[in-house]
């Protein structure tokens, strides 16, 4: 190849150049992680080691990782459970109703969003110290539950904008009524943005570290955890964590592209 | 013939009217929501701010707080903690600029270059988040650290002076800020770029523009809905993070929210604490209000 064609290609490409690079980047700190999950490091996983894989087979090694995660699925599942339901039902009442105060409730909806998180976390503190609340997994759930709501609003609410209304109006017209048309023909059809809306809310949770480190109390969780063992060297225990979750995480996503390209032919 | 509209995102459809005796509705699917910001986030506002007025107790004892209007503690934790608060948001403006740098090609290559690809790359994109934020930050801290293989490289290469080292400084913060909230600037960069239509960028050719004209007379533009959602999106969260600060930075890196933090649960001083948020919150909202009308006013339209 002579330097004018290379100079031509790189000219073409240098764009896709540029986003393997940048993919390259974003993947590094994963790859890291996921490398020395594999560590035969001991207590503090800073130095390679060498090769083991005893820490996949016994991921609960460690002291606390696993109480630690315990918590944090646990936490996770429930606040979903109840940030989902409830931003779902606000995502209908905004799309699909009229009513006073809507702007209001954008507002309400708009300003957690907008709030840095430590922000959200010394106001709650503030709340529970104010009224002798003690902190604790309740008390986490509450916070989570919170901060997820405006997430899974804006989610559900996307997904319902896409939606193609005259096939509602073919429910109605063909005497469906109200209850069996969303039953039938809404809910299946939002059902996705519910799902993604979901999972956003889990992974916020499982995720967070300063609103839950404000109001957690002696209660443990996956993100205090690493924080915590941050000074005296994470084991590689918390790496094999982060990185089940990462690939568990990919699963998940793949399926659900599978599903959707199953779904909808193509055309 | 009845025309309907076909909706788009851009383009909602109106809320259909309800029907007779279903105007309870809207309020039943809001209450329980709207009950639970309410009473979750709006209320503890009210807390931060009238706990941010409060004297100690006079018993005396560390932690006990009476209710008082001392406006005093604002100026007072104001002015203590300056070099935080300056801190905190240059490391945040910085932050989201080198954000923007590396994003903005990247959420237009994946736009524009990668075809089928997309939505993969647009998972990829997002996928780190799946691991721990804070094993995340850490890999980075030990990728960046001297045992590392990055700063070996980097002085082998006479880029990094002996004895320097990349952790525990300023630039380390800042990197792991960039890092951390990279995927909240690329995913609505990428969504007002995707909707360019490619023809107005060939039309922009045509009429003699080179590649940087193009950008900046109409990539840009058309993209600033994404700008402006992408920086606010990153510049946020990047002001109130101490994650960063704690784990990247060292001793004069301290911004706000370590602050926060330890007046909170070390030196139980809940009024500066709770003063210094307020602080944050009001800086934070008017700079947002003031640049959304900036963009709004001047390069909206």
């Amino acid at each position: 190849m002579s330097l004018h064609t290379l100079r031509r290609w790189l000219g073409a490409n240098a764009l896709r150049i540029y986003a393997v690079i940048a993919f390259a980047y974003i993947f590094l700190p994963v790859a890291y992680v996921t490398v020395f999950s594999f560590n035969n490091g001991g207590r503090s996983n800073i130095v390679w080691r060498g090769f083991t894989l005893d820490n996949w087979a016994d991921p609960c090694g460690a002291p606390e990782v696993c109480t630690a995660l315990g918590n944090s699925l646990k936490i996770g599942v429930i606040s979903t459970v109840l940030a989902t339901v409830l931003g779902t039902m606000i995502a209908f009442a905004l799309t699909r109703h009229r009513f006073r105060g809507r702007t209001a409730t954008n507002l309400l909806i708009f300003l957690p969003m907008a709030t840095p998180e430590v922000v959200l976390a010394a106001a709650l503190l503030t709340l529970f110290l104010n009224l002798g609340v003690p902190r604790g997994f309740w008390t986490i759930v509450i916070a989570h539950v919170m901060f997820s709501i405006s997430f899974v609003v804006v989610a559900v609410k996307a997904r319902i904008a896409t939606l193609d209304p005259r096939l509602e109006q073919a429910a109605m017209d063909l005497y469906a009524t109200e209850l069996e048309t969303f039953r039938r023909v809404t809910f299946p059809l939002v059902a996705p943005g519910i799902a993604g809306a979901a999972l956003l809310a889990f992974s916020l949770s499982f995720d967070d570290f300063i609103i839950t480190n404000f109001n957690s109390g002696a209660v443990n969780t996956f993100p205090k955890f690493v924080y915590v063992s941050a000074a005296r060297g994470i084991p590689a225990q918390a790496y094999v964590i982060g990185a089940a979750m990462f690939f568990m995480a990919m699963i998940i996503v793949a399926v659900g592209e599978v599903l959707r390209a199953r779904r909808v032919p193509r055309g | 013939m009845v025309h309907v509209p076909i909706p788009t995102a851009e383009h909602p459809p109106a809320p259909a009217p309800s029907p007779r005796g279903r105007r309870w509705t809207p309020y039943m699917l809001l209450t329980p929501g709207m009950l639970w910001l309410a009473v979750f986030f709006g209320l503890p506002l009210v807390f931060v701010f009238l706990t941010s007025l409060y004297v100690p107790a006079p018993s005396g004892l560390a932690g006990e707080y009476v209710p008082a209007m001392r406006w005093a503690n604002y100026s007072e934790a104001f002015v203590e903690y300056l070099p935080q608060f300056g801190r905190s948001f240059l490391y945040a403006g910085i932050a989201t600029v080198l954000a923007f740098l590396i994003a903005y090609p990247l959420a237009y290559a994946i736009a524009f270059k990668t075809g089928r690809w997309r939505n993969l790359l647009l998972i990829l994109v997002v996928a780190p988040f799946f691991t721990s934020f804070l094993l995340r930050t850490m890999a980075w801290r030990q990728i960046l650290a001297d045992e590392g293989f990055v700063v070996p490289v980097l002085k082998a290469l006479n880029i990094l002076p002996e004895g320097m080292a990349l952790t525990a400084s300023p630039v380390a913060v800042v990197a792991g800020l960039t890092y951390n909230f990279l995927p909240f600037m690329t995913l609505p960069l990428y969504a007002s770029i995707e909707r360019i239509d490619p023809r107005l960028l060939e039309a922009g050719a045509d009429l003699y523009g080179n590649s940087f004209t193009v950008l900046r007379k109409v990539t840009l533009p058309l993209s600033l809905p994404g700008i402006v959602s992408g920086t606010l999106l990153t510049f946020i969260p990047a002001a109130g993070d101490y994650i960063n600060a704690q784990l990247l930075g060292n001793r004069s890196t301290t911004v706000l929210g370590q602050v926060i933090d330890s007046r909170f649960f070390r030196i139980v001083d809940y009024p500066a604490a709770s003063a210094l948020s307020f602080i944050l919150m009001i800086t934070i909202l008017v700079l947002v209000l003031v640049y959304i009308r900036r963009a709004g006013t001047e390069d909206l339209v």
